[in-house]
């Protein structure tokens, strides 16, 4: 991450696009925030570190015009996979990748200051300096990464126009990748339901991860709120809100690019990102796919084949 | 007759189970990380060293509840007519909201007026208010977002609690502020509070100083209409916004409701849920016409629902407790505060931001 570069590329992009969508400082030095540039002025209000966690390509679906977004390894798997999908035209987006460390999960990093307001937050290489009144607390990168970092497999952006920093090598194989989920699905189904509903009991329905999440694309017809017809109950039962998850989850399979924006949003800390994750494991496994890593990928959602190789039910006797 | 009583930091967990042998016991419990306000369980974990992520509000307003449900049965002496059963019991438990922070209490008394205030007061709220009893912890430090004493609220702000709970170095001070707090201040448990007083009024007095310093005097300057009404601010306010309700659903003001009848076969429910004005849903018409259509229209009217429509209706009440939780909760760190300020200038194209 190169802020003096990224400050250079958008400068010489800004002209050619009506809006340049990156960082910017927010609430305090843990929280930037999303910004619309339209005025080389604002370009040195740019910020660009490890708290930088949005997934700014969501914002590409609704605009009309022709825009440049920063985009980390992860986001960038968004926009091929939106571009495939026809959400958006990969000609009108000027995408300027950010290769990454590894970001920074706020609520890892509260929980590690015990929860105290942030006086001030930096970044040194590989650890995170933040100061509270209770003093200066120096956290290693890893330990509060987000768990999407863990698992990262593109720290380069898959499609970039322009690149602000030096390429970075992904430090884990698809073995370890889905290592975390492999070891949950070992658990007894019982086990498993009862950890979600423990979960989900949480959920406030107020669909923050649906829409932080840049592939959901129903919009106002999204099946938890649609008044006719009235799919789905609005009681704020278990039951209702595991429906409203397993709904977001399926409707992402094989078209989640792993950005997490969905488990970051959740003001109630519900590991939502994990279900999706699961799913894109199954679908990797079955179809041989992973959203949004090649423009030239047909997602296997998007077509069928006659017969399949890995379904038995599909299989011509 | 004003009462205190102290309770021992040792003693709090007996003193809530107290508490909960009489009542259904509201408390902010540890849920993983998140700090949640939920009925107390014997194994639930309550934490009071920081503001919870929800408010208590679901204690009296639930996010969802049955108004009433119903049954379509055949008369059998005509069978061409067909009968509704109507059940509109409103069952309500006795409940205490315990360690509520003053912003809670205050976002309680802020639902309470559009709830009773009104030419059709609601049975379903009142019901539930009437059976609740709060008590506030004094807040002792400022989280991040706060910013309560500039919409004239405060830490130790007493006036829409029953009971103000201050946190001493070995226990709380207890101090009944209505009939309601002085029968629950009615235990063995607690000791005579008296000798503490002082005490707490000091950290009380602090606490405000530090808000103070933090936050700034309440501010009273009206909002700019102009700078209110123009296209500009809300387009460039609302630009990062994600439309969700996570704002709406964690803000302890905030009251808006849909209404569904939801029908199986021959029987259903009449439900009312929280709903959200950020959602485009909010204002759908059923023509499909849609008031507001973008997100810069539903922000001003959520944002202007707090500072300004309130407020004509009610004696210019702000309804916004200062307690931070939709700057806190929002996935893009959406500032309330900020975008008040600057409503208050005039200056049709300020951007919101500082």
């Amino acid at each position: 991450m190169n802020l003096e570069k990224l400050k250079e590329i958008v400068r010489t992009v800004l002209p050619s696009v009506d809006v340049v969508i990156g960082y910017k400082k927010g609430l305090d030095a843990l929280h930037p925030v999303p910004c619309f540039l339209t005025s080389p002025d604002e370009i040195d209000a740019l910020v660009l570190n490890p708290a930088c966690m949005h997934n700014l390509a969501a914002y590409l679906p609704s605009l009309k015009n022709r825009a440049a977004v920063v985009v980390k390894g992860c986001d960038s798997r968004t926009v091929v996979q939106l571009a495939q999908e026809g959400l958006i035209k990969r000609e009108n987006v000027v995408v300027i990748g950010v290769p990454c460390q590894g970001a920074v999960s706020v609520r890892k990093v509260l929980s590690a200051i015990d929860h105290q307001p942030v006086i001030e937050a930096s970044f040194e290489n590989d650890t995170v300096v933040i100061k509270t009144k209770k003093g200066e607390a120096r956290l290693a990168l890893r330990d509060v990464a987000p768990d999407k970092c863990l698992a990262c497999r593109y720290p380069t952006p898959v499609v970039a126009d322009h690149l602000a920093g030096e390429e970075v090598e992904p430090k884990i194989d698809e073995k370890t990748a889905y290592q975390e989920i492999r070891e949950f699905d070992a658990r007894s189904l019982e086990e498993r339901r009862a950890y979600w509903m423990a979960e989900f009991d949480r959920c406030i329905r107020c669909y923050a991860c649906r829409n932080a999440c840049p592939l959901c694309v129903c919009r106002e017809s999204c099946i938890a709120e649609t008044r006719d017809p009235h799919w789905m109950s609005q009681k704020a039962t278990q039951n209702e809100k595991m429906m409203f998850h397993m709904i977001h989850a399926i409707h992402l399979a094989g078209r989640c690019t792993e950005c997490g924006e969905c488990e970051r949003a959740c003001p109630m800390g519900i590991p939502v990102a994990r279900l999706k994750k699961k799913i894109n494991m199954e679908m990797k496994e079955l179809f041989g796919y992973e959203p949004g890593i090649s423009m030239d990928d047909k997602p296997p959602m998007y077509t069928f084949k006659v017969e399949e190789e890995k379904i038995e039910e599909h299989k011509i006797r | 007759m004003k009462k205190a009583g102290y309770l021992k930091k040792q003693k709090e967990k007996e003193f809530i189970a107290a508490l909960g042998a009489k009542a259904r016991v509201y408390a902010p419990c540890l849920e993983d990380e998140a700090v949640l306000f939920k009925p107390v369980e014997p194994d639930s974990v309550i934490c009071l060293s920081r503001p919870a992520v929800s408010s208590p509000k679901s204690a009296i307003y639930p996010q969802s509840e049955t108004l009433f449900s119903f049954r379509f049965k055949k008369d059998s002496e005509d069978p061409r007519r067909t009968l509704v059963e109507l059940d509109d019991t409103i069952a309500v438990p006795d409940t205490i909201i315990f360690g509520a922070r003053p912003c809670d209490a205050r976002g309680i008394a802020v639902i309470d007026r559009a709830f009773s205030k009104t030419e059709t007061p609601d049975p379903y709220y009142l019901a539930r208010r009437a059976k609740t009893t709060i008590v506030t912890l004094t807040c002792p430090e400022p989280s991040t977002g706060c910013f309560c004493t500039r919409v004239g609220c405060g830490p130790a702000e007493t006036s829409d609690s029953d009971v103000m709970m201050t946190e001493l170095e070995d226990g709380y001070l207890m101090e009944a502020l209505t009939s309601k707090g002085e029968a629950l201040l009615e235990s063995p448990i607690l000791e005579d509070g008296t000798a503490y007083e002082a005490q707490a009024k000091e950290a009380q007095k602090a606490a405000h100083e530090r808000m103070i310093k933090e936050a700034g005097e309440a501010d009273t300057t009206p909002v700019d209409p102009e700078t209110f009404h123009s296209q500009v601010f809300w387009e460039k306010a609302a630009e990062r916004c994600l439309g969700c309700g996570a704002c709406t659903y964690l803000c302890p003001t905030c009251y808006c409701f849909n209404i569904t009848d939801e029908q199986v076969v021959d029987k259903g429910e009449r439900i009312r849920s929280w709903d959200a004005c950020m959602f485009h849903h909010f204002t759908l018409e059923a023509s499909g016409h849609n008031p507001r259509a973008q997100k810069a229209l539903r922000l001003k009217n959520r944002i202007g629902h707090k500072f300004v429509y309130y407020g004509e209706k009610y004696d210019g009440i702000i309804a916004c407790s200062g307690c931070g939780r939709c700057i806190r909760g929002c996935p893009v760190s959406m500032e309330i505060s900020t975008i008040a300020a600057a409503l208050k200038k005039n200056s049709g194209t300020v951007s919101g931001e500082q």
